[in-house]
Formats: structure tokens, C-alpha cells, sequence
């Protein structure tokens, strides 16, 4: 395996040092004959991990595939994704589970970690294979009905009893469906009053926080929320992690940045669930992520093709891709403004998530004897986003045409390229 | 004017414009040949995603007697089951050379994302629960009408009751917009389940109760209620919505002289408007059933009979 | 280049010459009887009522309406969209006899229109055409039954007639305009 000398390049911590890359590691001495690689002025980060990626394969080959979407993920920073279950068939049993697990190692360019289904066919009735999933070879440790909500209370607090042996977590997708049911595609205010789109009340989130953290606690399992959008379940989760309930929170790139204003056309790459929200949620979410209320951020990179999204926007699949503008966004929004430094943002994307997905070897800190996933940073550099220079199959690429830090310039899983800047 | 998606997009100029020309289409219906050459030659598609009889044959009409080609695409069925796309439904037609396609759909703002996709003409015949202009633009006329009839000048400085289910209406936003820009002031009633979101930020009044609010106005526009809103917990019963809500015979008595009756229809008479109301010597309402292919007309002859745009 | 326009008939000549046309139409219809007048929208219409003012004057009363043609026009898509004028009929037009009056009589296109417009509203007996100008240059077989007057012209000239219900002042003119 080649070796690599990242010379002169700066850590999270602001020191600058030589990395060398040998055999998959960060070692003491580069051996001779090692590439050594020019890295004044950039960032090393430990590789990007995402709690939350939707693949597609199974099912939907045409917007992505394992290949297609690990691919988008070395551009984006990533050496870890975590798939999520809503493929077609679900992710809902062992066989499956390693099924996708096996096509992220043929893949080969980032760690898929497979998420299993919470319920059979996410259809919130009756609990998958839980433990056959996590004792498969995909090792299976987070549980999500993402984009579902396990509605059933009951179910629920068994799914926290079921995974609690063994340590997994239940990754849930907070919506009140009394409150927020199908047509609900715009966060109510305002403009979904203005435009008529059906409203998605931000207490359809809290309540549905409110209700895990209390079986959390009560079961004394995991809750991770996914894709937390607003102020009040912010709140609940501050309160949550107070009482001492183990609670993890997520935010996406695209909630950090965008705001429901954004639906004013009725264009349909910004439908989302949960919808974009209003500068209050997002100024909230932001001071959340920064002391650590919430712990990650996650993608929710949702690839769909141009036909699902040409309709009306109520019809819409609603999802945007996220994956190659993440780091991009979590500067734009948090590093440039002060809000974190380049040590919170490996925690936020690499330490806490590897953590939360209990991923050895990933999220690891960039010192000796570690291995080597690493990624280059150019913190300066800026770049409009065209949605055709993805490698993502799918083009609802909510930053399309916007200027954007265009930080990445190289990706390295276990000391090998996985991405450079062409 | 190249389409008509929104009353937010018109000028109080066009408006008038379309008011007064409505005038004048409204006395072809009363000759021996209701038909005028304007629009000879031209092709308007009625594409109508949602069913509705009543403003799909008065779009109909409206091209008809204009003398433009008109027919009637149904799609009813979303198109998202059949696996082609809207835009691929608009664009299909398009390609056929069509001048203008009127389109009725269950969701908001499809209307407005079709213009941005085709080279005809869009009119909204009403998106999901956003707007529905020409249903403004007639009820306008129908008051314009009511005014001028018993010498009670314009539209400017009257003010206008909007009561019912405005949380699903589309006329309520297309009114509210039309009737703010020729000058009256609007009070929107019903209770707050049935109000939209963020209404306090749209320049109107807003009641909770609609007894106070009679005898001020000079036209009370009464919306449909669904029963089954009931199911969603909108409102505990019909008893109790009219004993709120409702144009009783009762409360009749209290609005002015002169003072005079709308309803978009379709009428659940016994619910919102009782037909002591419906049919009361102050109701509009037949006037805006007749007001329906004038102002389509007019609608027609601004957006096509002039160079293309 | 613009030329100063000529005057080709004066507010005085204007009176006089209505005053002869009304006399030439009374006289081909044997009086009023059954006889209305449509002035074409816009400056037929107050010709159309001067007309009637000065047969009322000789005792004969001969009933006024508008007639718009906008709809009718056969140029509607060469120019943006046009304001659409209001049609009023005195009476019914059927077994009328209905004399189209207009201000300037030039290619025949606007009166195809009006017996276009016409014949929907109704089936007269006759129509007839009265014209206060005829500048000659026809592109139908359309010809006026009674005229103002013959005022020969180029296509590259205008003929401006001003009426003062409209315009403040009855004047006709001649301008050469540069195509």
C-alpha cells in the first residue's frame, strides 16, 4: 500500500504538523518512497461519518446506488454513511441488512454501516428482526423507520426494550401523523397560509421528542432524533440530556442553511420532511449545534428522480440531496460566523456520529497508531454549486446555483484516496 | 398579461379592465348569437386535474363563444399513480401548439409551476387550497353589479364579510387580494380552527364571531363548510357552527339596506347560508353563477386576442 | 420627416358637410321610418349623433347606438391586446335599416368588421354606409353610400379627423408621414 505525507498541514486543534499515511494508519515516520503532499493552507479533519443516508439500493437503482452514493460521500468528506432502511424491499432483516452491508464493501470507498428497519416494511405494526440484524454481519446498531414515525407508542417503548441488550439505538423520524399527516409539506406559518400548502406545525416534532425521551428514560435505552427542525424540540432535548435520558440530536445541512422561504415559487428540490423552517427554528438549531445540545449532523441525502419531483408540490417526493454540500453548509453557517471552531466540527460530523452509530475505526482522532481517514480541507476556497458535477445520480440538489464554500480536496479512507479535487 | 395564476400578480388597471369588459361580454349572453370572432383560430385546453362540472363548462363557454377551439383534457386521477409527471402532462399538450390551458388542480401552486414549464398560457381554475381568481374576478363583477343596480357606487370603501371553512378555501385568498386592491376593506370570520395560518399578516380584519360584524358590512360572502370537516375536529357540530357561524334567517335582519348576499357556491343551504338568506332579494348569489362566462370571457380575450407575448 | 399637416376640412365645413349627409340619408330612405344609426366606435359615434341632432331638427327622429368592431377586427393579433368598446343598440336591428357611420372610409377592413358584428346582433332589412371621409385606397368591394368627402390620398398619408366631443375640436387634416 503507498504511503502519503500530508506536509504542513493543520489539525482541528490549529497546530500544524506532518501526517503520514502507511498501511491504513497515521504512523510515526513516513517510509521511504512516501508521496508527499503539499498542504499548506489546509485543514486535516478526521473522515466525515453520516448518521443518515438514504442509498437507494435496493430499489431505486435509477437515483442512487451504494456505489453511486459512496462515490458523492469521498466528494463530500465522507469515509462513513450510515444507510438507512427505506429501501425497496426494507431493510428489515438480517438478509438484507447484509446484503446492503456487502455492496458498501464491494463499493469500497467509504464504511456503510446499514441502519435496520424499527418495524416490519416501516409500516409501524410489528418490530423487525432487530437482534438477527445486529448479530448479522452488518452488525447492525441503529434502528430507524426514517421517513416513517413509529406512531404506536407502546411499540415503540418494546423496540427501546428489544435493542437495549445489545446497546442499539432508535433513530426516530419525529411526526406527529394526527398533527402533521401527509399533506403536511410546508412549515405552518405564514406561508404555508399565504400559499396554501398543508402546514407542518413544529409541535408535531416536540411531542413526538417529548414521548421518546420519556420511554427512553423509562426503558433506560437510546434515543437518537433525526433531523431535528425546531426551537421546542430543541428544548425537549436540552431538558432530555438534563435529566440525564440518553438522547442524541441531529441536524441536517439543509436546516442549518435554507429556510421555508424558499417554497415561495413552489419549487419542488426544496420540499423536505421535516420542511425547511423559518430563521427563528434555524437561529435556534445553529446555537443548539454549537454547545452541543444537538450532537450531529446528518445528511437525510435523499437522491429522487426528476419525474417524482415533477408535480404539484403537495405530490412531490419530498428529500434533497445533501451529501457533497454538507461540510460546505456547516462552514457557511457555523464556522464562518464564529459558532464553531475546526475541533467542534470534527466532533459534530466524525467523533459524535461514529460514536453514535458505534463505529470502530471511524471518528477517530488524527494522531499516531489511529487509522488514516482523513480529509483535506481548504477552508478559503468558494465555488457555485451546479448540480451537474455530482457524482450523485440524482440532480434535487437544493444548492444549485448558490456560491458555497467548496472546501474538499482530497478524502482517505484507511490511508487511501478515495477523492481528489480533479 | 401573459397568464392569470394569481390575483397577486394583476394591477388595479387590469383589473378594471377585466371588470369592464366582463360588462360587456355579460350582454352577448343576452343575443340571438352568443358568439364573437376574437379568439378564431386559437386553442384553449380545459385540463382539469379535479373534477368540476361548473367551472369547467363555463371556461368552456367563455372560449366558445369567442370562437376559439376548446377542449376538455380530464386527469382526474393523479398522474403521479399513472407514473407520468405533471410537468410531462403539461408538456405533452403544449407540444400540441395549444394557446392556453386552463388548469384546475388538488394541489397548490401547480398551476404557477406549469407556467414554467409550457410556452401557453396558464390560467389557474383553482389550485389545491391557494387561489382561484377568476371565481374572484366573478364575484367582483357580481358586487359591481349588485351596486350599480340600486345606485350604491363601487367596490372602493365597501366593506366585505368572508365567512366559513377559510382555511381550505381558495376564494378566500383570491377575494381577499382582489377586494383589497379595488379599495374595500375585508373582515374574515370563522373560528380558529378554520382560520389559515399567519392571517393576521394579510391586511384584513379577522372575527371570531360574526354577529358583531353584520351590520357594518355592505356584502356578506358566506364559504362553504364541509360536513366531513367535522371528522378532522374543525368544528364539534352543525348545530353548533350555525348557531356561530351560520346566515340564519335570523341574523338576516341584522345586516343593512342595500346590504347584499355572496356565495360561491356550491351552497350547503341549512349549513353556512340558510335559503331564507340563499334566496333573499339581497342574494347575489344566481348573479355570480351568470357572472361565470363573462368574466372568463374577458379573462380569454386579455390573455390571447392581442400579438403574442 | 413630417410634413405640417393640411387642413382638409374646417370645424364650419365639418357642420355643413354632416348637415348634407343627413339630408342624402333621409332622402334615400324616404324619411326615418325604420331607419337607425350605428356610429362605429370611436369617433363614428358622436358623427352618428350629430347626424340624428340635425334630423331632429327637420322633424325626422332617427334612433343612435355604438357599434364596437374590435372584436370583429381581422388585425387583433398584430398589436397588443386592444381595449374592447361598448356596444349600444337603440332598438332591435332586425328589419332595420341600419346606416354604419364612420369617420374615415380607407381599405374597407373596419366596415367588413361592423357587417360582421352586425349581422350577429341581427338580420336588417338593409345596411348602409355613411362616411365623413373618403380617402380612397380600398382592399375590399366595399363602397359608401354616402360620403363627406372624396379626399384623394397616399398610403404614406394620414388622415387625422378630430370631432370635439373627443378631441376638443372638429378639424380634419392631412399629414405626410415617413414609413
Amino acid at each position: 500500500m503507498t504511503a502519503i505525507v500530508l506536509s504542513g498541514v493543520q489539525l482541528p486543534d490549529g497546530s500544524t504538523t506532518d501526517l503520514n499515511l502507511a498501511d491504513g494508519h497515521i504512523v510515526e515516520e513516513a517510509p521511504s518512497g512516501a508521496e508527499t503532499v503539499d498542504c499548506s493552507g489546509l485543514i486535516a479533519l478526521p473522515g466525515l461519518v453520516d448518521p443518515h443516508t438514504h442509498l437507494r439500493e435496493p430499489g431505486r437503482e435509477d437515483t442512487e446506488t451504494v456505489l453511486s452514493g459512496s462515490r458523492a460521500a469521498a466528494r463530500g468528506g465522507f469515509t462513513a454513511v450510515c444507510a438507512m432502511a427505506n429501501t425497496q424491499p426494507v431493510t428489515d432483516t438480517a438478509e438484507k441488512a447484509e446484503h446492503v452491508h456487502g455492496l458498501g464493501l464491494r463499493a469500497g470507498l467509504v464504511d456503510v454501516q446499514v441502519i435496520g428497519a424499527i418495524t416490519k416494511g416501516l409500516k409501524g405494526a410489528e418490530l423487525a428482526e432487530l437482534g438477527l440484524m445486529n448479530r448479522s454481519r452488518a452488525k447492525v446498531t441503529m434502528f430507524s423507520d426514517d421517513g416513517m414515525c413509529v406512531q404506536d407508542a407502546s411499540l415503540m417503548r418494546k423496540a427501546f426494550e428489544w435493542v437495549k441488550p445489545f446497546g442499539g439505538v432508535l433513530a426516530q423520524h419525529s411526526q406527529d401523523s394526527t398533527l402533521a399527516g401527509p399533506g403536511a409539506c410546508c412549515h405552518e406559518g405564514e406561508l404555508s397560509g399565504r400559499l396554501g400548502l398543508g402546514g407542518w406545525p413544529p409541535v408535531a416534532e416536540s411531542i413526538i421528542i417529548a414521548r421518546d425521551a420519556m420511554l427512553a428514560e423509562a426503558t433506560g435505552s437510546r434515543l437518537h432524533v433525526c433531523h431535528i427542525t425546531t426551537a421546542e424540540g430543541v428544548d425537549v432535548v436540552r431538558w432530555a440530556k438534563a435529566r440525564g435520558i440518553h438522547v442524541t440530536a441531529e441536524v441536517t445541512p439543509h436546516h442549518l442553511l435554507l429556510g421555508t422561504e424558499e417554497l415561495v415559487d413552489y419549487d419542488t428540490v426544496y420540499k423536505v420532511n421535516p420542511p425547511l423552517r423559518t430563521s427563528e427554528h434555524r437561529e435556534a438549531l445553529r446555537a443548539a449545534l454549537a454547545d452541543g445540545t444537538i450532537d450531529v449532523v446528518g445528511t437525510d441525502h435523499a437522491p429522487h428522480a426528476a419525474q417524482d419531483k415533477d408535480h404539484a408540490f403537495a405530490d412531490a417526493k419530498p428529500g434533497m440531496i445533501g451529501l457533497e454540500q454538507a461540510l460546505a453548509s456547516v462552514i457557511e453557517t457555523m464556522v464562518k460566523p464564529g459558532l464553531l471552531d475546526w475541533a467542534t466540527v470534527a466532533d459534530r460530523m466524525s467523533h459524535a456520529p461514529a460514536k453514535l452509530a458505534r463505529l470502530s475505526g471511524q471518528g477517530r482522532p488524527l494522531a499516531v497508531g489511529e487509522p488514516a481517514n482523513v480529509v483535506l480541507v481548504d477552508p478559503t476556497r468558494t465555488a457555485v454549486v451546479d448540480k451537474d458535477a455530482s457524482a450523485s445520480l440524482s440532480r434535487n440538489n437544493p444548492y444549485h446555483g448558490r456560491l458555497l464554500p467548496d472546501p474538499i480536496e482530497a478524502t482517505y479512507l484507511r490511508g487511501r484516496e478515495t477523492y481528489r479535487r480533479g | 398579461m401573459k397568464h392569470l395564476l394569481s390575483i397577486a400578480d394583476l394591477s388595479v388597471e387590469e383589473i378594471h379592465s377585466i371588470l369592464n369588459l366582463a360588462e360587456e361580454m355579460h350582454d352577448v349572453q343576452s343575443r340571438p348569437v352568443k358568439k364573437l370572432p376574437a379568439l378564431r383560430g386559437r386553442t384553449v385546453v380545459n385540463l382539469f386535474f379535479e373534477d368540476s362540472t361548473r367551472t369547467r363548462s363555463s371556461f368552456e363557454l367563455a372560449a366558445k363563444w369567442l370562437s376559439a377551439d376548446a377542449i376538455n383534457v380530464s386527469a382526474k386521477g393523479s398522474s403521479v399513480s399513472k407514473g407520468e409527471s405533471m410537468r410531462d402532462t403539461l408538456l405533452t399538450l403544449d407540444a400540441m401548439g395549444v394557446d392556453a390551458i386552463v388548469m384546475r388542480h388538488a394541489g397548490s401552486g401547480a398551476v404557477r409551476q406549469a407556467a414554467g414549464w409550457v410556452r401557453a398560457s396558464m390560467i389557474n381554475a383553482g389550485d389545491g387550497m391557494h387561489e382561484h381568481p377568476t371565481q374572484a374576478l366573478l364575484d367582483a363583477h357580481a358586487i359591481r353589479r349588485h351596486l350599480a343596480r340600486n345606485g350604491l357606487g363601487t367596490i372602493d370603501g365597501k366593506r366585505v364579510s368572508i365567512t366559513g371553512d377559510l382555511i381550505h378555501s381558495r376564494v378566500v385568498r383570491s377575494n381577499v387580494l382582489l377586494l383589497k386592491k379595488l379599495g374595500a376593506s375585508v373582515v374574515l370570520v370563522a373560528p380558529p380552527t378554520l382560520l389559515p395560518p399567519g392571517v393576521e399578516t394579510w391586511g384584513v380584519d379577522v372575527s371570531h364571531e360574526l354577529d358583531p360584524v353584520l351590520p357594518d358590512v355592505d356584502v356578506a360572502m358566506m364559504l362553504r363548510v364541509q360536513r366531513e370537516r367535522m371528522l378532522g375536529g374543525y368544528f364539534p357540530s352543525e348545530r353548533e357552527y350555525i348557531d356561530a357561524y351560520g346566515l340564519t334567517a335570523g341574523r338576516l335582519a341584522k345586516l343593512k339596506e342595500g346590504a347584499c348576499i355572496a356565495h360561491p357556491g356550491p351552497m350547503n343551504r341549512g349549513l353556512e347560508i340558510s335559503s331564507a338568506a340563499a334566496d333573499s332579494a339581497g342574494s347575489i348569489v344566481l348573479d355570480q353563477v351568470s357572472s361565470g362566462v363573462a368574466v372568463r370571457m374577458s379573462v380569454l380575450y386579455h390573455l390571447l386576442a392581442g400579438e403574442e407575448q | 420627416m413630417e410634413q405640417a399637416p393640411r387642413t382638409v376640412m374646417t370645424a364650419d365645413e365639418m357642420t355643413w358637410t354632416l348637415t348634407r349627409m343627413a339630408h342624402e340619408i333621409l332622402e334615400r330612405n324616404h324619411g326615418s321610418a325604420g331607419v337607425i344609426l350605428l356610429g362605429i366606435l370611436t369617433r363614428g359615434a358622436p358623427l352618428a349623433a350629430r347626424l340624428a341632432e340635425i334630423a331632429a331638427e327637420q322633424g325626422h327622429t332617427l334612433p343612435v347606438g355604438n357599434l364596437d368592431i374590435t372584436m370583429y377586427r381581422d388585425d387583433l393579433r398584430a398589436h397588443p391586446t386592444r381595449p374592447v368598446g361598448r356596444t349600444v343598440l337603440p332598438g332591435p336591428v332586425d328589419d332595420a335599416v341600419v346606416v354604419l357611420v364612420d369617420d374615415v372610409l380607407y381599405s374597407g377592413r373596419t366596415v367588413q368588421a361592423a357587417l360582421h358584428a352586425l349581422a350577429d346582433l341581427g338580420r336588417p332589412r338593409a345596411i348602409q354606409l355613411a362616411a365623413l371621409v373618403d380617402r380612397g385606397l380600398r382592399e375590399l368591394p366595399i363602397q359608401a353610400d354616402v360620403v363627406g368627402r372624396q379626399v384623394p390620398t397616399a398610403r404614406d398619408e394620414r388622415v387625422r379627423v378630430a370631432v370635439r366631443e373627443i378631441d376638443g375640436e372638429d378639424l380634419v387634416t392631412i399629414e405626410r408621414t415617413s414609413l
